[in-house]
């Protein structure tokens, strides 16, 4: 590609998304939507300003599934991984097994012959990664249950890709026409080297990410040159999905493991920022060529047949999938959201139908068929999840989780994250002093609840950069954390920290280690929830016992003064562990040994009032005054 | 009869035996409302409108405190700061206390002689309590002599005991309006011309607390 033409390409791909996809988020369409719209706009069948290279476009643009796996990794901790792991393989596993049978018999039935008929059903057991995860993304329902679930599902078809790549030479009816595209390391090897070969890299990709990354990460930094940290984020991604695909796994698949590797790693949060941007950027170029190469020609050749097989495969991928969910005792609202996310092909299917074809198992026609109904099927689904969304939201007397954030409509000093038993009681202290603050939850009934007892509070998550900037912190002076969740009251520090440098952040902490993590992230005023309450219930049963309220209170006042100050000496030593134990067992003896001398009756404490000295001199002085006169 | 309020402040009660066998006396007597402030309000968060209503429903005010520092604990200082508002206690429309007798009831460490220009302080606890004398001129209140006990270190129980019972006596007569106020000026502690300065109901309760 010449300089000027892929400047000219770049300027039409550009000029689509800027001018449509705003639009379409807009009028509540997704992004996804909006990027596959202008991909057909520009396409061969709209205003023919992209030609058939849409399809190579589309290719290099698979790269932005790639690295989309390797931010979903980075959120996945090794233990979430873990405990996803029944999901995965059994609702994947079901499923992709499930659809493949289910997809071929059907094939079969309507006159394919049986190699034909197992490799469409295969190929379309495979839902879009790409479409499926943006769209729960930008909807904030990958954290629901049906969320969860579909991502389990598509992990394991990430997965199940390796395996079939190396069963479909063996259903070819004729030998199989040795393009070199596909010729790789595994498929030359005897199965048990390329399983120990898949085995050693996996292995590898672990040990580089645990302990390479962070020394490498570590010394770039020092150079404090942004574009190279930028570029060494890129050559891991990049460097890993090469290897991954020269030896014939799933590149995404490597980058995914990668991820999880660097999830717990200090540098997790500037990885995310510096790969966040080419995701989005090459997943809009993917949609765009999606929908650029979306053949109508053949559609409207044969439009019943293209249609029908659209939407029949659709129906059928759906009540599969929701038969599944609810074999997993799914309630009926998560089962239809799951299976309406993952009844479509994927834009694995573009590959697979090419190396089918090439192999001989698949006629050219119904191939090139294929690729059609499933090109469409990802577009239509965007739009099947706004539908379930409404109907789901429709039925639901109280609006649920699939809710977009609310627009906030006023500007204070404070915001307050997190409206719950924690923060009303804070914000309303604030109000009743005539400070107005806005308010902030992420959970949708209570922000309801509330509203109808006439507090204005907005939903949405907290941690995103664009809600805060829209709840005026750029202006605020303010930002108290009060979510409960402690992960995400975390998360909310670090964003806040980066991008409203200005704010004071006051934050509720859950206990003493969420305490300490908070403190790390440079949080100056941390509140354990339950210190106070804790100490005042403390102070009150030494009133009950018959200690003077004076006393209690004082008691507790020190006590707490105490424990603050333990804990920011505790803070900085805790990351020696061994020292840390000691120290903190020493300091808590030392705590109460001081409390205990302080308030042993038996032991009266020296303070300024009735000091034993006093009553010394007092004596002394009468002495004086019997001598004197 | 006149409704009597006894309010106390001592950060450290418990440790304090004159104080304990003054307490226990005043919450014998009918008609005395006792009113522990440290217990109240150990955070120093005086509730102001609980405190006006109590003074406007007593004739009599009592102060009950040790002498610290010349002065009041820093409770009955911030009670005073709080409570007394202006509008209310004193300045335009401030008659709530108008009439209602201050009377405060001190203990020292230091004997009596201390607090002469020739003893230790120099200064008499009269002049000493100048500002609480002012206080209750600026709220238009009728100011006594002040109830004074000296050297609180080295009683003996039958003092106590004695100290008590004076204490309660002083008390009663203050309920049933005989203590001749009159009397007590030409002294410069209340407690110093008791005797005299109570009407007769029954002399002789007075003197039973006597050795």
């Amino acid at each position: 590609m010449h300089g000027q033409e892929f400047f000219e390409q770049a300027l039409i791909y550009l000029l689509a998304a800027t001018l449509v996809v705003p639009l379409s988020k807009r009028l509540g369409l997704g992004s996804v939507l909006g990027y596959l719209l202008a991909g057909i706009a520009i396409g061969p069948f709209g205003l023919g300003l992209v030609g058939t290279e849409g399809e190579d476009i589309m290719h290099f643009a698979e790269f932005g599934v790639v690295m989309m796996l390797f931010l979903v990794g980075l959120e996945l901790e090794p233990a979430l991984l873990w405990r996803l792991r029944g999901p995965v393989l059994g609702m994947g596993g079901v499923q992709v097994v499930g659809t493949s049978l289910a997809v071929a018999a059907v094939a079969f039935a309507t006159g394919q012959g049986p190699r034909v008929a197992l490799a469409l059903g295969m190929i379309l057991s495979l839902s879009s990664t790409a479409i499926v995860l943006q769209t729960l993304n930008e909807k904030g329902l990958i954290k629901t249950k049906a969320g969860q679930g579909a991502f389990a599902v598509l992990l394991f078809q990430d997965i199940a890709v390796i395996p079939m790549l190396a069963i479909f030479p063996l259903l070819a009816e004729r030998q199989a026409v040795n393009s070199h595209s596909d010729a790789n390391l595994l498929s030359s090897l005897p199965g048990w080297l390329a399983a120990l070969v898949v085995l050693g890299i996996v292995v590898g990709i672990i040990a580089v990410g645990r302990f390479l990354t962070t020394p490498i990460f570590r010394y770039i930094a020092r150079a404090r040159l942004r574009e190279s940290f930028t570029a060494a984020s890129l050559l891991l991604v990049i460097g890993i999905a090469l290897i991954m695909s020269r030896v014939g796994l799933s590149p995404a698949l490597g980058t995914f493991v990668a991820g999880v590797v660097l999830a717990t790693s200090e540098y997790k949060h500037e990885l995310e920022a510096e790969i966040e941007p080419f995701k989005g950027l090459l997943l809009g170029l993917f949609f765009l060529a999606v929908g650029a190469s979306i053949n109508f020609q053949l559609i409207f050749a044969e439009p019943l047949l293209v249609l029908g097989l659209v939407f029949g495969f659709m129906l059928f991928k759906f009540a599969l999938l929701f038969g599944l969910a609810r074999s997993f005792r799914w309630n009926g609202d998560q089962a239809l959201l799951f299976s309406a996310a993952l009844a479509q092909g994927g834009e694995f299917a573009f590959v697979l139908f090419s190396f089918t074809t090439q192999n001989g198992v698949l006629p050219e026609r119904i191939g090139s068929l294929f690729v059609a109904v499933v090109a469409l099927t990802m577009a239509l689904t965007p739009l099947v999840l706004i539908l379930t969304e409404r109907f789901l939201k429709m039925r639901a007397a109280a609006p649920s989780v699939e809710r977009e954030a609310d627009t906030v409509h006023e500007e204070n000093a404070v915001i307050v994250a997190g409206y719950g038993r924690f923060g009303q009681v804070a914000a309303r202290l604030l109000r009743a002093t005539g400070v107005e603050a806005t308010l902030l939850d992420v959970d949708s009934d209570q922000v309801d609840l509330v509203r109808r007892f006439g507090s204005r509070v907005y939903y949405g998550d907290a941690t995103r950069v664009d809600l805060l900037e829209s709840a005026g912190a750029h202006k605020a002076k303010v930002l108290l954390i009060a979510i409960d969740n402690p992960e995400k009251a975390l998360e909310l520090v670090h964003t806040a920290k980066r991008h409203f440098p200005h704010l004071a952040i006051l934050a509720r902490a859950h206990g003493r280690s969420d305490a300490f993590e908070l403190h790390d992230a440079g949080v100056e005023h941390i509140y354990r929830e339950t210190l106070d309450s804790a100490l005042r219930m403390g102070s009150q049963t030494l009133r009950l016992l018959g200690m003077r309220a004076y006393q209690a209170e004082r008691a507790a006042r020190s006590f707490r003064r105490h424990d603050e100050a333990l804990f920011r000496e505790t803070a900085a030593k805790r990351h020696d562990e061994k020292s840390w134990i000691a120290f903190v067992r020493e300091r808590t003896q030392n705590l109460e040994n001081i409390l205990r001398s302080e308030y042993d009756q038996r032991r009266p404490r020296e303070v300024s009032w009735d000091l034993e000295a006093q009553k010394d001199e007092a004596l002394e002085e009468i002495r004086e005054e019997s001598k004197a006169s | 009869m006149a409704k009597v309020l006894l309010l106390f402040a001592h950060p450290a009660f418990e440790k304090s035996k004159v104080n304990r066998a003054l307490v226990h006396a005043a919450r014998r007597v009918g008609g005395v409302t006792f009113h522990d402030l440290y217990e109240n309000y150990p955070d120093f968060d005086v509730n102001v409108e609980v405190e006006q209503r109590l003074l406007e429903s007593h004739d009599v005010i009592l102060f009950q405190h040790p002498f610290y520092w010349y002065s009041t604990p820093a409770l009955l200082k911030q009670w005073f700061d709080l409570v007394l508002e202006h509008g209310w206690a004193y300045g335009e429309g401030g008659t709530a206390l108008s009439k209602k007798r201050m009377i405060s009831v001190i203990t020292t460490g230091g004997r009596e002689p201390a607090y002469t220009p020739e003893g230790f302080h120099q200064i008499t606890i009269s002049e000493l309590l100048a500002p609480i004398r002012q206080t209750a001129r600026l709220c238009h209140m009728e100011y006594s002599r002040p109830y004074v006990i000296h050297g609180s270190f080295q009683l003996t129980p039958a003092d106590l005991m004695r100290l008590g019972s004076e204490y309660a006596t002083f008390l009663e007569a203050l309920v049933e309006d005989r203590l001749d106020f009159e009397k007590t000026h030409s002294h410069p502690r209340l407690n110093d011309a008791l005797v005299a300065s109570i009407r007769s109901r029954d002399l002789s309760e007075v003197s039973r607390g006597e050795p």
